[in-house]
């Protein structure tokens, strides 16, 4: 569906050459929910804006749904933008147009018929949960409202592709999850390919199949989202999983009773799949005979299953531990001894 | 009452001035309008990160509109008068006025219509670049409407200084309040005939700005 080889970007400034983007690497499948995570200046925001024409590389090709973006210009790319929506962190609406409006804008450029148009409005407006608001100015509209606006006028051509440029990234938490509940159902009905950028790992982890984590310009690591979560190779993926298991803020207490219980063993255990359901702790505990201490807990859903991180103290005869951590290795669990935290 | 305290006035001559001074207005506000809106336009497309951005073509509209702007209303009068007499075959007149107060007029909207236009938000532009909009839907459907509210109080504001250089052209013979002000009142020591049509003007003004004021409330949905 979308195929990125060999892109390079380059920006010329006063300063010299900025490489925004460098000798990137992509493919993605049709009816994916690709993310593209990196902290503000990692060239994720020029990454995407390649995928619909509004940037160009300057070297490479980018392939979407069967045509060259790289390389078309005029109508062409202006017919293939209709296929190629996108939505905004800002949501950037026509403060001048209503609701109804609005979603009618993309229409009215590909030519659609007032009747039809009215008629097709209509019906995003209902899948978005906008009923009764047609007639409203995006300035009478709360922020999740505004991108549900947004996501309407951006499904009204059919797509075949979605680009979110940080959607969720000026909502409050609670609106951030119904809007991202919002692209997982229109991901699952239409069956349309959605390509997100965001700096914060809760959006990856909540809907996204695949992720690509950038880092000045680069991508760093890419992979199936649980495996990501689960072994995560460079320290800017680390950093980031860190930010929704939580393990950030247990990095003190891991400390304090490293010093004051220099005897047992502090392990970090990550399970995935229905294996975060198993009772295990205590299953240590019976079978060894041995102190189990909970430091950190955490169970995060992914689109993929659910996935857990579990920081305990495991404590007692030094052989019983060393079966303890056998055991644990054996069932598949992800174990990792913590020196030093 | 009134020709107690205005006795030299006549009424006749005062109607006619004064329909003569909204035409002018009128005609000229119209005109300036659209070419200012085009011009302007033409500035903000062109310039740098626009989609016609282009460094010439922006280097000679902006010249031209600071030359024109730069030349003060009484002495573009003069140096357009072959022009005048060129395009309409005489310089007296009320519509020997009008390529004056146009070409007068239409730079210096053409600047307020430039900066209304930069005050769209980028992010708007970029939307519906995305969704594969012409130049010219983005002209209609977005530069145009968004910035209504700066571009209708920017007429307001050249509508009355409109108003201010009509009654200049009247002096050269275009006719309107500023000539009667000036003939009958000035030249002939009628004070009461100037005060009149200084009022008249002022009420004008008041009217442009108040009508201005209320359709640039009722097109801001912001």
């Amino acid at each position: 569906m979308i195929e990125l080889k060999d892109i390079s970007k380059v920006y010329k400034s006063k300063n010299g050459e900025i490489h925004a983007v460098k000798n990137v690497n992509l493919s993605i499948s049709k009816g994916e929910i690709f993310g593209i995570i990196g902290y503000s200046g990692a060239g994720k925001s020029t990454m995407i804006r390649l995928l619909n024409g509004l940037e160009k590389p300057t070297s490479g090709t980018v392939d979407v749904n069967g045509q060259q973006v790289s390389s078309i210009s005029g109508n062409a790319l202006r017919n293939a933008r209709q296929k190629i929506s996108m939505i905004f962190q800002h949501f950037n609406l026509l403060w001048s147009r209503t609701v109804a409006d609005n979603i009618a804008f993309p229409l009215e450029i590909a030519g659609v018929p007032k009747e039809q148009r009215d008629k097709r409005v209509k019906e995003l407006i209902d899948l978005v949960g906008l009923s009764g608001r047609d007639n409203a100015y995006p300035s009478q509209l709360s922020g999740g409202q505004k991108q549900r606006v947004g996501i309407a006028r951006a499904l009204a051509n059919n797509p075949e592709v979605l680009l979110c440029d940080e959607a969720t990234s000026a909502l409050d938490p609670e609106t951030t999850d119904a809007i991202l509940e919002l692209l997982l159902d229109i991901n699952k009905r239409l069956g349309l390919t959605i390509v997100l950028i965001t700096h914060e790992m809760h959006v990856i982890r909540k809907i996204c199949h695949r992720v690509a984590v950038m880092e000045a310009g680069q991508v760093v690591e890419q992979g199936n989202v649980l495996q990501v979560f689960q072994n995560p190779q460079a320290d800017i993926t680390k950093n980031f999983v860190m930010q929704v298991s939580g393990t950030k803020e247990s990095k003190d207490s891991i400390e304090q009773i490293l010093v004051n219980y220099p005897t047992g063993k502090i392990v970090k255990l990550t399970f995935v799949g229905n294996k975060t359901e198993q009772p295990i702790i205590s299953q240590l505990i019976k079978q060894f005979n041995v102190e189990v201490n909970i430091v950190h807990g955490n169970i995060s859903q992914t689109s993929g299953g659910p996935y857990g991180t579990l920081i305990v103290q495991i404590d007692g005869d030094q052989s019983k531990v060393n079966q303890a951590l056998q055991l644990l290795q054996s069932l598949e669990i992800q174990t990792e001894v913590i020196e030093h935290a | 009452m009134l020709s107690g305290l205005f006795p030299n006035v006549r009424w006749d001559n005062m109607w006619e001035a004064t329909y003569e001074t909204l035409y002018m207005t009128g005609i000229s506000t119209v005109v300036t309008f659209v070419l200012g809106l085009a011009i302007g336009i033409i500035l903000f497309l062109t310039s740098p990160h626009q989609i016609w951005a282009n460094k010439i073509a922006n280097f000679i509209t902006g010249s031209l509109v600071n030359i024109f702007r730069s030349i003060p209303f009484i002495v573009l009068i003069i140096l357009l008068i072959p022009f005048t007499k060129f395009l309409l075959g005489t310089i007296r007149g009320m519509n020997a006025a009008l390529p004056a107060l146009i070409i007068g007029a239409a730079p210096f909207y053409a600047r307020m219509v430039l900066i209304a236009l930069r005050e769209i938000d980028k992010g708007v532009l970029e939307a519906a670049r995305s969704m594969g909009a012409k130049t010219s839907t983005i002209i209609w459907k977005v530069l145009i409407p968004e910035s209504l509210p700066a571009l209708l109080s920017g007429i307001t504001v050249t509508a009355v200084t409109l108003v201010g250089y009509t009654a200049m052209a009247g002096i050269i013979g275009a006719g309107g309040l500023g000539n009667l002000a000036f003939i009958d009142g000035f030249q002939r020591s009628r004070d009461d005939v100037t005060l009149m049509a200084t009022i008249i003007i002022l009420i004008i003004v008041f009217i442009i700005q108040l009508i201005g004021d209320f359709i640039t409330t009722k097109a801001d949905k912001r």
